[in-house]
């Protein structure tokens, strides 16, 4: 295991930033802290990097590769740090940044002026801004920008890197290329990374392995498959994607919802989560397994087809199909329809949304 | 209607009330010094104890000056980049010689070293003398100027944050290379306008020297305690005025640079 | 949520802390304690009769009137510079803007013998006023000029930015819901300048109180009429009268102290309602 966190607590004050958090990066890997804002995971990567202390509780250690790294100088960690808003040297040029590490070494370590040169030109090369590096960072797009951050921190050959945020502070489009750009070269230098981001479609698009993340607190860790098809509970379910809440009960084997007039048994009254995409909607009630509602709104533009509905109770119904699967009924707004959950997730009733 | 007359008006107090506080000042000195023809201007620096007023400004400043800047700079790193218990009661005290009358703090040292306490005699009996000295003028410079290069790098470098320098902290740096390669080139323009601040403050002091000077010519007055002394001398105004100009047109340079270095970093902004 | 005060990576704190409270300590602190130590080591009643004396008693009221009054033309004509110089684009703006520091830049005695020089009875201002049959130079009048002439940056400078600040959104917001333009004004414009105002009036108040520089050229010095309380600490160390200018002092340091409290109050109040 590459990177080891144990039995990490951290407090400002009275408020419990982090608690007791274990996990581990595997070597190679690029993993996500995925939570909520407040979910502590940006402390969290920064205890890891060193900038933040934590609680010394017994068993409370951070190791790197088997080895503890509590006590280490920072500068002794090697640890790649990419900051939200990138906090690149204003007053240096492209290349000043990426050369810093470089350039501060001192003793046996120190590189000459030759040696720096190639590697940061490799460097500059590799996150695609040749011939920008005389440029000053606010003489750079918010996309620009980031690659010199990672160039920065990759320059002084770090053991691992750890990104807060990394597409943070961009606009969508370029987010998505980086996104894309990020990974293959994730894939090229094989280094165990670690992101934070607090958007779940970034997490399953990139992460290798994905640790979700609330109230200071690991709710689940697993590979983008295991976390989306398998929540833990009602919070990761909910944070990884759209759920619909149904009421219901299961009687020999069988679901049935709870619609208005029908009392079931409080003792048998079940909570059932369900994905948009998991969800039928039949113009008949066959074997009377579906729920009345009525639809809302229906939008065709996109690479599928959103249905938004109100059941009888007046909650809201989100259902997602395919184009040729819509072509079938061709529901339109105020048509009376009926919504039968093809695949749900029964958790403990311990939880809410 | 009123609102095409109000800016005319406004505009017009404006100069009116600059006009007559800053620029009427700023040019009498100028016409008061050439008044009797630049002969007699050029004479008025024809005396020894004019370039004694003059070597011990440029002394006294060349001692404070680089003292205070060395203190602004630790306190202001101190002050920005950690947190600690007393934080305000430190920066109160960094404000404190803003609020303390200049004459108050030249007393201080007179109490401090003078001859009538305990220490002053014990100091007179080893033959050091720090007040009616240049030491004394240093101190007293030193008391009323400190606070000008902190107060001008703690907004800045509060503005800038720490994220600069953890990433540098992060790559492997020290102190000493966090600070010369990453904070300082970030502060340079606001130190170096506290810097001339601090200075044209420190050459131009007046009441806190006074105190403390004893207006010794030649030995103990700098050049705005020789302008008193000339001033309040028989007919000699013009010459008092003739050494006003030097200290002037260091009023007028100070503003000069501030303006550069404030037109510089709106040009960065944009 | 992370604290973003928690900066204990960056090295320097023991050193930096050490090496400032030791200076302010040596420089500050330790003299003005000291100040405090030698006032009290008099006995009350000295005190009182070197404090209330009336020759001391009239400097307070000319201290004290006199940085008001001057704080309150600052304050007003203070507002006008600052508000031209942000809202309106006229000629020499940048220059009247480099120019409002000139009190701050030059030193105090030249500034008192140019203001003495041009308020006398044949200079360029004095003139003009003896037409009239007011006296400036070496009359309370001086004192004003000296006052107002060394205060009048504050508060130009403390009103700048928070004019600059103002949200243009706030005041189309205020007039789009039919607002007038005084309305405005006093309505949105004022209420959220008022702490700066109030800060640069204090500001320009307080170091009126302890101006020595600038007005004894101007003043004349006379007992009971032109003398300013820091002209009377520096008669009294001159006749070697430490005792005398120690208590005087001291009086003169409770009142900077206070409105320096003051100021430090109206500066968290701005803040804390931004």
């Amino acid at each position: 295991m590459s990177v080891e966190v144990r039995n990490i607590t951290k407090k400002f004050g009275s408020f419990v930033a982090l608690e007791n958090i274990n996990l581990t990066a595997p070597d190679g890997d690029l993993v996500a802290l995925l939570g909520p804002s407040g979910s502590g995971k940006t402390t969290l990567l920064r205890i890891i990097a060193g900038l933040e202390s934590f609680e010394s509780v017994s068993g409370a250690d951070i190791l790197f590769r088997g080895v503890s790294v509590v006590g280490d100088r920072l500068s002794e960690r090697r640890v790649g740090f990419v900051f939200q808003h990138y906090a690149l040297f204003r007053r240096h040029t492209v290349y000043g940044n990426i050369a810093f590490g470089l350039k501060v070494r001192r003793g046996k370590e120190r590189l000459s002026s030759r040696a720096i040169r190639e590697r940061v030109m490799k460097l500059i090369h590799l996150v695609q801004l040749d011939g920008l590096e005389l440029r000053y960072p606010d003489q750079l797009s918010g996309g620009q920008r980031q690659r010199v951050a990672l160039a920065r921190a990759l320059a002084i050959e770090p053991q691992f890197l750890l990104l807060d945020e990394p597409f943070g502070a961009l606009d969508s489009r370029v987010r998505q290329n980086l996104r894309r750009w990020l990974r293959r070269m994730h894939d090229e230098i094989k280094l165990t990374s670690i992101f934070v981001t607090h958007d779940q479609e970034e997490a399953l698009e990139l992460a290798d392995r994905i640790v979700v993340m609330n109230k200071g607190r690991v709710e689940q860790e697993g590979t983008p498959t295991e976390v989306f098809h398998n929540p833990k509970n009602e919070f990761v379910m909910d944070f990884l994607g759209n759920v619909n809440l149904f009421h219901g009960r299961i009687e020999s084997g069988r679901v049935f919802l709870e619609q208005s007039g029908i009392i079931a048994n409080v003792d048998d009254r079940k909570r059932f989560f369900v994905r948009p995409h998991e969800i039928e909607l039949v113009p008949d009630n066959i074997d009377n397994a579906g729920l009345p509602a009525k639809i809302k709104r229906v939008q065709l533009a996109g690479a599928i087809v959103k249905v938004e509905l109100t059941s009888i109770e007046n909650n809201e119904i989100f259902v997602e199909m395919s184009h040729e699967k819509y072509a079938v009924h061709k529901f339109q707004n105020g048509d009376s329809v009926f919504v039968v959950p093809k695949n749900s997730i029964v958790f403990p009733e311990d939880y809410s949304i | 209607m009123t609102s095409k007359i109000a800016p005319v008006i406004l505009i017009l107090l404006t100069f009116f009330y600059l006009g007559l506080f800053l620029v009427l000042p700023l040019a009498a000195i100028f016409v008061e010094a050439f008044r009797k023809g630049f002969a007699v201007y050029l004479n008025s620096f024809n005396d020894e104890y004019a370039w004694s007023a003059i070597r011990l400004t440029l002394l006294t400043a060349g001692i404070a000056v680089p003292l205070n800047v060395i203190f602004g700079v630790v306190a202001a790193w101190c002050i920005t980049k950690f947190e600690f218990w007393g934080k305000n009661i430190l920066i109160t005290l960094i404000d404190l010689p803003f609020a303390v009358s200049p004459v108050i703090a030249g007393l201080v040292f007179v109490l401090i070293f003078g001859r009538q306490t305990f220490f002053g005699e014990w100091l007179l009996a080893h033959n050091i003398k720090i007040i009616f000295a240049t030491p004394g003028l240093v101190l007293a410079t030193i008391f009323v100027t400190f606070p000008f290069v902190v107060r001008e790098l703690i907004p800045l470098m509060q503005e800038q944050g720490v994220l600069e320098e953890e990433a540098a902290v992060m790559l492997g740096a020290g102190g000493w290379d966090i600070f010369w390669r990453v904070t300082f080139p970030n502060i340079k323009w606001g130190l170096l306008y506290g810097v001339i601040l601090c200075n044209a403050r420190a050459m131009g002091e007046f009441g806190a020297v006074s105190v403390v000077s004893g207006h010794i010519r030649g030995e103990t007055n700098t050049i705005p305690l020789y302008i008193q002394t000339v001033y309040d001398g028989y007919a000699a105004g013009a010459s008092a005025f003739a050494m006003a100009t030097l200290l002037a047109a260091l009023a007028l340079i100070t503003l000069i640079i501030k303006s550069i270095i404030e037109w510089k970093e709106k040009r960065r902004e944009r | 949520m992370r604290n973003p005060k928690q900066h204990n990576v960056l090295p320097g704190f023991g050193l930096t802390f050490g090496f400032t409270t030791a200076y302010i300590s040596l420089l500050v602190l330790i003299p003005l304690s000291l100040l405090m130590v030698r006032a009290a080591s008099l006995t009350w009643a000295e005190f009182i009769k070197t404090v209330a004396s009336p020759q001391v008693v009239a400097s307070y009221k000319l201290t004290m009137g006199a940085s008001f009054l001057a704080a309150v033309i600052n304050a007003i004509f203070g507002f006008i510079v600052a508000w031209s110089l942000v809202r309106y684009k006229f000629p020499c703006r940048r220059l009247i803007d480099a120019i409002v520091d000139l009190p701050f830049a030059m030193p105090t005695a030249v500034s008192g013998i140019a203001l003495t020089a041009i308020c006398a009875k044949n200079g360029w201002v004095g003139s003009v006023a003896s037409i009239a049959g007011i006296k400036i130079a070496y009359t309370q009048l001086g004192v004003l000029v000296a006052l107002t002439f060394i205060g009048l940056p504050f508060v130009v400078r403390t009103l700048q930015p928070a004019l600059e600040d103002i949200d243009k959104e706030l005041e189309e917001a205020a007039e789009s819901l039919g607002a007038t333009k005084f309305q405005t004004f006093t309505r949105v414009i004022l209420p959220s300048l008022m702490p700066s105002l109030a800060t640069g009036f204090t500001l320009a108040f307080a170091r009126a109180i302890g101006e020595y520089g600038s007005v004894v050229f101007i003043s004349g010095n006379l007992a009971y009429k032109t003398e300013i309380t820091p002209l009377l600490i520096v008669a009294k160390l001159e006749a070697f009268d430490y005792a005398g200018a120690t208590a005087i002092s001291v009086v003169l340091l409770f009142m900077s102290f206070i409105l320096m409290f003051i100021i430090n109050s109206l500066q968290f109040y701005g803040r804390k309602f931004k």
